[in-house]
């Protein structure tokens, strides 16, 4: 919580939040990062594997088999979102299987799924960007103003 | 009749008809399956939307609460129910199949014994003497209007909890028009105050709700110059193990006299020491189907004879949580005593 909430509370109020804090369990900070680092390197090597497959067996270029490499991870993620398994694996494995391409899979998917009920228009169409939007929408602006920087830094120095 | 600040004596003593548990199959492995009434396979319990396959959940349960006090629906005069969803829309949509006067409460996870006290109070004041009374949750449904998608990859800390999928409905009675009888009664109730200290994690409710259930719980013991020795049990509806930790060692401060054996919580009980469930249950079905099964099971056992049941509700929506306000807490309070044997 910020400083400024921080001064509004009462001393009732500050007390007790030191009480619970005393007596909340720690997230387990360094078997996360761990299993983060297992699990979202793991997942990067399958990508490599999957790389190497299109580069090998198909007229691919280590450029262009990025694409295809990307989409088969995230069919990859939403068939075990569909199968209802990758939820239980991202409690275990937290950012290792979030930060890789299959964890905006499963945010899009999974969103895709829950409101199928409401209808395809209203349902799918209008919540399956409910969690992946704010992702795009910053990525492109981000992505915008460095676009910007690079193209003004080029331009002065070249 | 009011005594002290807030807690009502109902002095007809309403009694408790009958009682009745659905839970769905999550809730059926846990340590206290064979004290619940059905328990489906299937979450989806055959509808095509979670929110349907809660409002069965209820439907069911109120049926079959109906069906155990040898009742007709049409015999039941009132119906006191409420949910987590908006609208109540569980609860008023059960009330359409059961087709009687309905009145929607909610007070989040507490909306049980809300829910459970109303009807008493209906029923102890003479202007009913056929009360039913039940409420419902869902796990993916409150995943859905209080979290994420229930399929999303979010990892939750270890204070998080697991919303019970689960319905309860117990049939209140006057003891003079009674249709059937389980030996209970419902003999007080203590309304809570809306408390708030300022937490705003919602993943950690326990923690935000245990002052709701210590302050209820003490108006109590105030208001009927009680204490822990005289029940042979207080469990309180969701703490889950963070918040009971919390709320038990706010006892110990306060000089009350608590012990881990009069001192219980639903939401510890339900699924046992399960990892899956993190912190424990949760869930206005939690309260519900822990009390109306397995404690009412105990006590028409003769196990227990006096039971305060505490049920806590974390009042937040999504939209608060998102426009970063602290959680509002409450928790309300029903004295169940058992008066003899059960009759049918």
């Amino acid at each position: 919580m910020s400083n400024s909430k921080q001064k509004k509370l009462t001393p009732a109020q500050k007390e007790y939040q030191q009480f619970a804090n005393q007596r909340n369990p720690e997230r387990p900070i360094w078997s996360n990062c761990l299993r983060a680092f297992l699990v979202g390197g793991l997942i990067c090597t399958l990508g490599q594997a999957i790389s190497l497959f299109y580069t090998t067996f198909f007229d691919f270029t280590e450029r262009t088999a990025s694409d295809p490499t990307a989409a088969t991870l995230i069919f990859i993620a939403a068939l075990l979102t569909g199968l209802g398994v990758y939820d239980h694996l991202a409690q275990w494995a937290g950012a290792g299987t979030a930060v890789p391409v299959t964890g905006f899979s499963n945010a899009i998917a999974s969103a895709a799924i829950e409101h199928r009920s409401e209808g395809f228009i209203l349902g799918v169409g209008g919540n399956m960007f409910k969690l992946a939007g704010p992702v795009i929408v910053y990525g492109v602006v981000a992505a915008f103003f460095v676009g910007l920087i690079r193209y003004i830094l080029m331009s002065l120095g070249g | 009749m009011l005594k002290g600040h807030r807690t009502w004596i109902f002095s007809t003593q309403p009694a408790v008809a009958s009682a009745a548990t659905v839970v769905g199959p999550f809730e059926g492995k846990g340590p206290l399956a064979t004290d619940f009434d059905l328990i489906h396979g299937d979450t989806w319990l055959n509808q095509d939307s979670w929110e349907k396959a809660e409002r069965r959940l209820l439907e069911e349960a109120c049926q079959l609460a109906i069906k155990k006090a040898g009742l007709q629906k049409e015999q039941v005069q009132f119906f006191i129910g409420g949910d987590l969803m908006s609208q109540l829309i569980s609860s008023s949509f059960a009330a359409r199949t059961l087709t009687v006067p309905f009145l929607g409460v909610f007070s989040a996870c507490s909306t049980s014994m809300e829910s459970l006290a109303l009807s008493a109070l209906l029923v102890d004041s003479g202007n009913a003497h056929t009360v039913l009374s039940g409420t419902c949750s869902h796990n993916s449904s409150v995943e859905k209007t209080f979290r994420y998608p229930t399929e999303y990859g979010g990892q939750k800390p270890p204070t998080a909890q697991w919303s019970v999928t689960g319905a309860g409905a117990v049939v209140v009675q006057s003891n003079e028009k009674k249709t059937a009888d389980t030996g209970l009664s419902i003999t007080a109730a203590t309304i809570g105050r809306v408390v708030d200290m300022g937490l705003t994690d919602p993943f950690n409710m326990g923690a935000a709700m245990a002052p709701a259930a210590v302050d209820t719980i003490e108006a109590h013991f105030r208001d009927t110059q009680t204490s822990f020795k005289d029940f042979d049990l207080i469990i309180t509806g969701d703490l889950g193990r963070v918040g009971y930790k919390i709320a038990y060692d706010l006892f110990k401060k306060n000089g009350w006299e608590v012990s881990e054996e009069k001192f219980q919580d639903c939401g510890v009980l339900i699924y046992g020491d399960n990892p899956t469930v993190l912190a424990g249950g949760s869930g206005a079905a939690c309260s519900a189907t822990v009390t109306y099964g397995h404690i009412f099971k105990r006590m028409i056992n003769g196990e227990l004879n006096k039971v305060l049941v505490a049920a806590t509700g974390a009042l937040l929506s999504m939209l608060t949580v998102q426009q970063k306000e602290s959680i509002p807490c409450t928790c309300h309070a029903v004295v169940i005593e058992r008066r003899g044997e059960p009759t049918c």
